[in-house]
């Protein structure tokens, strides 16, 4: 442990010291703060309450390196990345953590795309000031404060006020491990500006056979009547580990809708924390994790109801084949101004293996006591009378399987509203299931 | 079409059928009646395939088949279907997709060329018309949310489009009305003809007032106690099961 922070100090020495660093000194006592908790609290092991399941110590082994500030060229692999749909979309493209404006297109003028240097110093200092490193209120922990102590190369992203962009943003995660282990780190502020509506895509892709760690933080700002959709798409190399920490602060009565997938990875840990910070706030979170090999699949979701008022409805459904294993943990908690709350939350898992497992864990803490908040969770095999059903009309049991794993998935599904994500992700979720099951 | 013979089968070590002997021929229709607990549902479920039940003794033809032997997918490719007493509700399965998988997987089992959707529409909408069946159940997930006497229908429906040669209907009028009982027994009706048989198993009378039955059965404690033709039906429902509980027990009493 002490050996990974004293690696890291000298990266993050010579970053502090670079030419361009001392300019911001904006980004630079944020990074000083973070590297100080990091080096206080290293890489979570499990005696850390919230990395209990998830061990991700053993990535962070000498092979792994810090990418090179030269960024690769990945032209030809981008066109095999790009999401269906992309001609319309905006599109941007972080390579080994740091964004690449020359490859991301951004065609809606009422986006604004910065790097986070450039937001830094500028006109959007103060927002910067006020929010980079928000998630870390909620997210105790060293892997965070690491993000967060490498900010380099980062992207601002602001939707202006009363304007809906027309088509999503997608955002491409790149790792590109043809040549070395990387630890990539990507970072993104996001601001959606008064009734704003954007739909944000994401995806994460690793290049190369060699191992790849992506800690990726973006925090989300949405202001009044503002309305975010947001899609998370993992489907990544068996080689490829990612914690990715997406973080709203609902600081107006607004809208969010997220829509988290998991199909493959190594270790794919995802911190989603929504703060509901102002009156008659709603967020909808659905996710399906749909797993197998010996992948592990860790969804930590913080719904923290600040204000009075809010709605909140959480539907996480799990599917783990072979030894995969999973782990959702769903944090509600409701401040003791919070009256009238509403906030609902469920996980539903199928185990189609004896040796896949999943660690399931609601925790609700309530100060308020005008409230209406219910949570439960099921872990269980495919039932049999519905199997036995299907096969009665003919249906084969490897078809009978097939149909009933994509009727568990169908209600996550249908809450994937662009048309060509959606039709991808099915066709993901076809892939996954003739793999698994016939 | 079907030969059982002595079936004996029970469920966890325990024995509901004690040697059923029965003979069912194309064109026929039979009613098998008894109390609760009788082993009426044990019987149609042993015949479709059910794996909780297991088959102790005893034997079973179908179309020159050893029933006992096939998959439950392979007894409804081969022609036997069974109508649940209590059909299982599937969210996120729409009921148009899941008959169309059945359709064409009982094809692929003859080697015949999947329906195509031109094809397959037709066929839906020639026996929704039989069958009287709105087009916004079909649909709608596969019995989510519907209503007893929708289920019922639909499994008859179900049956409409498969086509079977048995079609064994497990207490189809359970939990139903009597407008309802009405409208699945014309259904059953339509179907029938001189090719394929039923099978009609129920505690109530009431269901062979509208499938009329060419013989009746009665079971108690695993046997077939006595056969007659549907005026047994009517017997029975006049004078209760006691009656041939008590004629059963004296005669075992005594023998």
């Amino acid at each position: 442990m002490n050996n990974i922070i004293e690696n890291y100090k000298e990266h993050f020495d010579r970053l502090q010291s670079s030419p361009t660093s001392n300019a911001m000194s904006v980004l630079a006592a944020v990074r000083q703060n973070a590297f100080n908790a990091f080096s206080k609290m290293g890489i979570p092991t499990a005696r850390h309450e919230e990395w209990k399941y998830t061990r991700i110590g053993s990535l962070f082994n000498a092979e792994l390196q810090f990418p090179a500030n030269l960024l690769p060229s990945i032209e030809a692999e981008l066109e095999a990345i790009r999401l269906p749909g992309y001609e319309q979309a905006n599109e941007l493209v972080f390579v080994n953590g740091y964004f690449n404006s020359s490859l991301s297109r951004i065609r809606s003028a009422e986006l604004i795309t910065l790097t986070m240097e450039e937001a830094a110093a500028g006109e959007y200092k103060d927002f910067v000031l006020r929010y980079l490193g928000d998630s870390s209120r909620y997210l105790k922990d060293g892997i965070n404060a690491l993000n967060t102590a490498f900010t380099q190369g980062g992207v601002f992203l602001h939707v202006k006020k009363g304007q809906a962009i027309e088509h999503p943003v997608y955002i491409y995660n790149i790792t590109d491990a043809r040549t070395a282990a990387i630890l990539a780190q990507p970072r993104s502020l996001v601001h959606i500006g008064e009734n704003a509506q954007v739909q944000l895509v994401e995806t994460y892709s690793t290049i190369g056979i060699a191992d790849s760690f992506t800690n990726q933080v973006m925090e989300v700002v949405m202001e009044k009547d503002s309305l975010v959709e947001y899609y998370k798409i993992q489907n990544d190399a068996s080689h490829a580990s990612l914690v990715s920490t997406t973080h709203f602060l609902q600081t107006g009565k607004s809208y969010l809708h997220t829509v988290t997938i998991s199909l493959n990875g190594a270790i794919v840990r995802n911190n989603l924390n929504v703060i509901l910070e102002a009156e008659h706030c709603e967020a909808h979170l659905y996710g399906l994790y749909f797993q197998g090999g010996k992948s592990h699949i860790d969804n930590h979701t913080i719904v923290d109801n600040v204000k009075p008022n809010c709605f909140s409805n959480e539907l996480y459904k799990g599917i783990l084949n072979n030894e995969a294993s999973g782990v959702f943990n769903g944090k509600i908690f409701v401040r003791p101004q919070a009256q009238k709350t509403n906030a609902y939350q469920s996980n539903k898992n199928v185990l189609l293996s004896d040796a896949a497992s999943v660690n399931t864990k609601p925790q609700l803490e309530i100060f308020a006591d005008d409230v209406k908040c219910s949570h439960g969770c099921t872990v269980g095999q495919l039932d049999e009378e519905a199997l036995f059903y299907l096969r009665s009309r003919g249906i084969s049991e490897k078809i009978a399987r097939f149909l009933m794993i994509r009727a568990f998935a169908a209600d996550i599904l249908e809450h994937i509203k662009p048309a060509p994500i959606h039709a991808y992700v099915e066709q993901l979720i076809s892939e996954r299931l003739e793999f698994h099951i016939l | 079409m079907l030969t059982i013979k002595n079936l004996q089968a029970g469920i966890e070590g325990k024995r509901i059928l004690n040697g059923i002997n029965l003979d069912i021929k194309a064109g026929e229709v039979h009613a098998i009646m008894g109390p609760n607990g009788s082993g009426k549902s044990t019987l149609a479920s042993v015949l479709a395939g059910r794996q909780d039940y297991e088959v102790t003794g005893g034997s079973v033809e179908f179309l020159g088949k050893d029933l006992l032997e096939l998959s439950p997918e392979e007894r409804a490719c081969e022609g036997l279907f069974l109508a649940f007493q209590y059909p299982v509700e599937i969210p996120g399965l729409s009921t148009t997709n899941f008959i169309k998988t059945a359709v064409n997987e009982i094809r692929k089992y003859h080697g015949e060329k999947p329906l195509d959707a031109v094809g397959f529409l037709r066929l839906m909408k020639e026996k929704m018309a039989l069958m009287n069946i709105d087009q916004s159940l079909l649909s709608r997930p596969l019995n989510e949310g519907f209503s007893g006497g929708e289920k019922k229908r639909n499994e008859i429906f179900q049956m409409a489009m498969l086509q079977p040669r048995l079609a064994i209907l497990d207490e189809t009028d359970s939990g139903l009305d009597i407008d309802a009982i009405r409208i699945v027994a014309n259904g059953v009706n339509k179907i029938h003809s001189k090719e394929n048989a039923v099978l009609v198993v129920t505690h109530y009378q009431r269901l062979l007032d509208y499938i009329v039955p060419d013989f009746v059965h009665v079971l108690y404690n695993g046997r077939i106690v006595k056969s007659g033709t549907k005026e047994l039906a009517l017997e029975l429902e006049e004078k209760g099961y006691d009656f041939i509980k008590n004629e059963i027990d004296v005669t075992e009493q005594v023998g």
